[in-house]
């Protein structure tokens, strides 16, 4: 394993925490009630606390002096390799609710796993993001609970978020090349292990919660591979702007 | 209540305040206290809910991973403050709804300053720096008013505005140390916001109508035009510091009194934007009334997946 294939892998988990972490900041005022904003933000919070120790990793693996910000904005499109899930809109409070979850049930086994890195910084960091990412999937999931089995309303419009959003989660599971090289030698970790406890988790959660789980065998992917949907360019011009516009300066 | 008893209950209560002790929500108190207190606390709270969008808007832009998540941070505390004045306010009677609802309709007010757009990074500097410095001014003395749950809240957010105050300075020394187009990027938010800011201690003691009253409640322990002299006073070295010149013609220190002289403040102005018709008051209410409106089939699904939850309940227990 080489260390451009550790850095590779690492981005695999830091840009999905980035990318959701930037989509949550949207809402940022703009909650259902001021409780609800309180919450989503804290997740922000703690998906880009997280982003920043990943990034710091990686800025010292590198030799060219990059730095976490130089490395979380100054990358082209082409090279995040956020899964698509996470860079979808806001749609409304339903699809932010489901995709959340859909990511935390994952994101949660993702960092168990990952406690037994053989990568001690890698395993520090699952040590104390599991903990944030506990209260995630908790709120995530009762929200689902809430909006399923609510009004008819919120029924149907958590029903759609679902079904538009199911096709997002196979790439979860999803190693590029070099992922297998970093899995191999026991610093990464392989997602496969614990996909059947991951449909099984969030097929009883929706059912619980009166919604059908979508049957269709078609799935989106590419994110990881740095090829993503017509979002991710709007997400960057808008996160990057500061630092295209004024390069090289500090803040 | 005979007359001779509502007089009794009044004597005891300005008895209390007299002696600095806190009214609680249970206390007798008049009816027009009851109000004054819910009009200034709810202000208050809407100010700190409105106040998260100027800021919010530059949260998706901040320059660094360390500024966006101190930023997001900042906007969350201001939630955060709003949601205990909200929580102060409803003790008085008044529900969560109808407070929003005064807000919605535009019979409440709130803070004026957040009608002005935040246009570069630097605005979230000077924000921080002046807005939260001016605001810090005017609540310090809020932390020993009459009535217990504002008083108390205040203690917690006075402690954290101290914090965002010195995160703004601190955005605005960074701009100042660096290259020429950060100086200006921070000269041009100073000139833009410091009028504003001096503008937020409200109108000059000749023209307020609720100071005398307020003053007596401990509602107010000094006068809008006491409390902008302080400002001034107190935030001219600041920018002195910064390498920063206060766009007053007329600022000079003036060795009789001790404080700085300053030019007119432009009222006009004060007023458009107080009757609604600054740069960004549309745009800050739209901004809430669609989070409430679009938000109200999510609170709808809770209340009545709670209805649900606690009637499988009470069928297991039955």
């Amino acid at each position: 394993m080489t260390k451009q294939n550790l850095i590779h892998y690492i981005y695999g988990i830091a840009d999905n925490a980035l990318i959701l972490g930037q989509r949550l900041s949207e809402l940022c005022g703009h909650g259902p009630t001021l409780e609800t904003d309180i919450a989503l933000t804290n997740i922000a919070l703690d998906l880009l606390g997280q982003t920043r120790s990943y990034y710091q990793y990686i800025s010292n693996l590198t030799t060219d002096g990059s730095t976490e910000d130089d490395v979380a904005f100054l990358r082209k499109e082409r090279q995040y390799r956020n899964v698509l899930l996470v860079e979808q809109p806001n749609t409304d409070f339903a699809y932010i609710i489901v995709r959340q979850y859909f990511y935390d049930v994952f994101h949660y086994m993702l960092l168990q796993e990952l406690q037994l890195s053989k990568d001690v910084n890698l395993t520090a960091i699952a040590d104390k993001s599991i903990k944030e990412v506990g209260y995630h999937q908790q709120f995530s999931g009762d929200w689902v609970k809430r909006l399923g089995d609510g009004t008819s309303e919120s029924h149907d419009k958590t029903q759609q978020a679902v079904n538009d959003l199911w096709v997002f989660t196979e790439e979860l599971f999803h190693l590029s090349n070099e992922d297998k090289i970093v899995v191999d030698s026991g610093h990464g970790i392989n997602p496969k292990s614990f996909k059947d406890q991951y449909f099984n988790k969030i097929s009883t959660l929706l059912e619980d919660a009166t919604i059908k789980v979508p049957e269709s065998k078609y799935f989106q992917k590419g994110g990881k591979d740095g090829i993503h949907s017509e979002h991710m360019g709007y997400i960057l011009a808008e996160m990057q702007y500061m630092q295209r516009t004024y390069p090289d300066m500090k803040w | 209540m005979s007359t001779n008893e509502i007089k009794n209950l009044e004597e005891i209560f300005e008895a209390k305040i007299a002696r600095d002790e806190k009214i609680e929500p249970k206390d007798w108190m008049p009816e027009k206290y009851r109000k004054t207190h819910i009009r200034q606390i709810s202000q208050h709270a809407h100010s700190e809910i409105v106040g998260m969008l100027p800021e919010g808007n530059w949260i998706t832009r901040a320059p660094s991973l360390r500024r966006k998540v101190a930023l997001l941070a900042k906007v969350q505390d201001e939630a955060g403050h709003g949601l205990y004045l909200y929580s102060a306010c409803e003790t008085l009677g008044i529900s969560r709804e109808e407070l929003y609802e005064q807000l919605h309709s535009g019979k409440a007010k709130y803070s004026s300053i957040f009608n002005y757009p935040t246009l570069t990074w630097a605005d979230i500097g000077a924000i921080g720096w002046l807005v939260d410095g001016a605001a810090i001014i005017n609540q310090v003395p809020l932390c020993n008013t009459s009535f217990g749950p504002y008083a108390r809240a205040m203690v917690r957010v006075c402690k954290e505005e101290s914090f965002h105050q010195r995160q703004g300075y601190e955005i605005m020394m960074t701009l100042c140390n660096g290259t020429q187009e950060q100086k200006d990027m921070a000269q041009d938010a100073l000139n833009r916001w410091w009028w504003p800011s001096l503008m937020m201690f409200g109108p000059t003691d000749e023209e307020s109508t609720h100071t005398a009253q307020s003053m007596k409640w401990k509602l107010k322990r000094k006068t809008n035009d006491e409390l902008r002299q302080q400002f001034i006073d107190q935030t001219v070295p600041q920018a002195d510091i910064l390498g920063l010149k206060i766009p007053d013609d007329n600022l000079k220190y003036n060795n009789d009194t001790g404080h700085y002289d300053f030019g007119e403040i432009d009222w006009s102005e004060f007023w458009q934007v107080v009757k609604g018709h600054g740069k960004c008051n549309k745009e800050r209410l739209n901004a809430r009334k669609n989070a409430w409106e679009n938000g109200k089939w999510v609170r709808e699904a809770a209340m009545a997946y709670a209805d649900k939850q606690h009637q499988r309940k009470t069928k297991q227990t039955g």
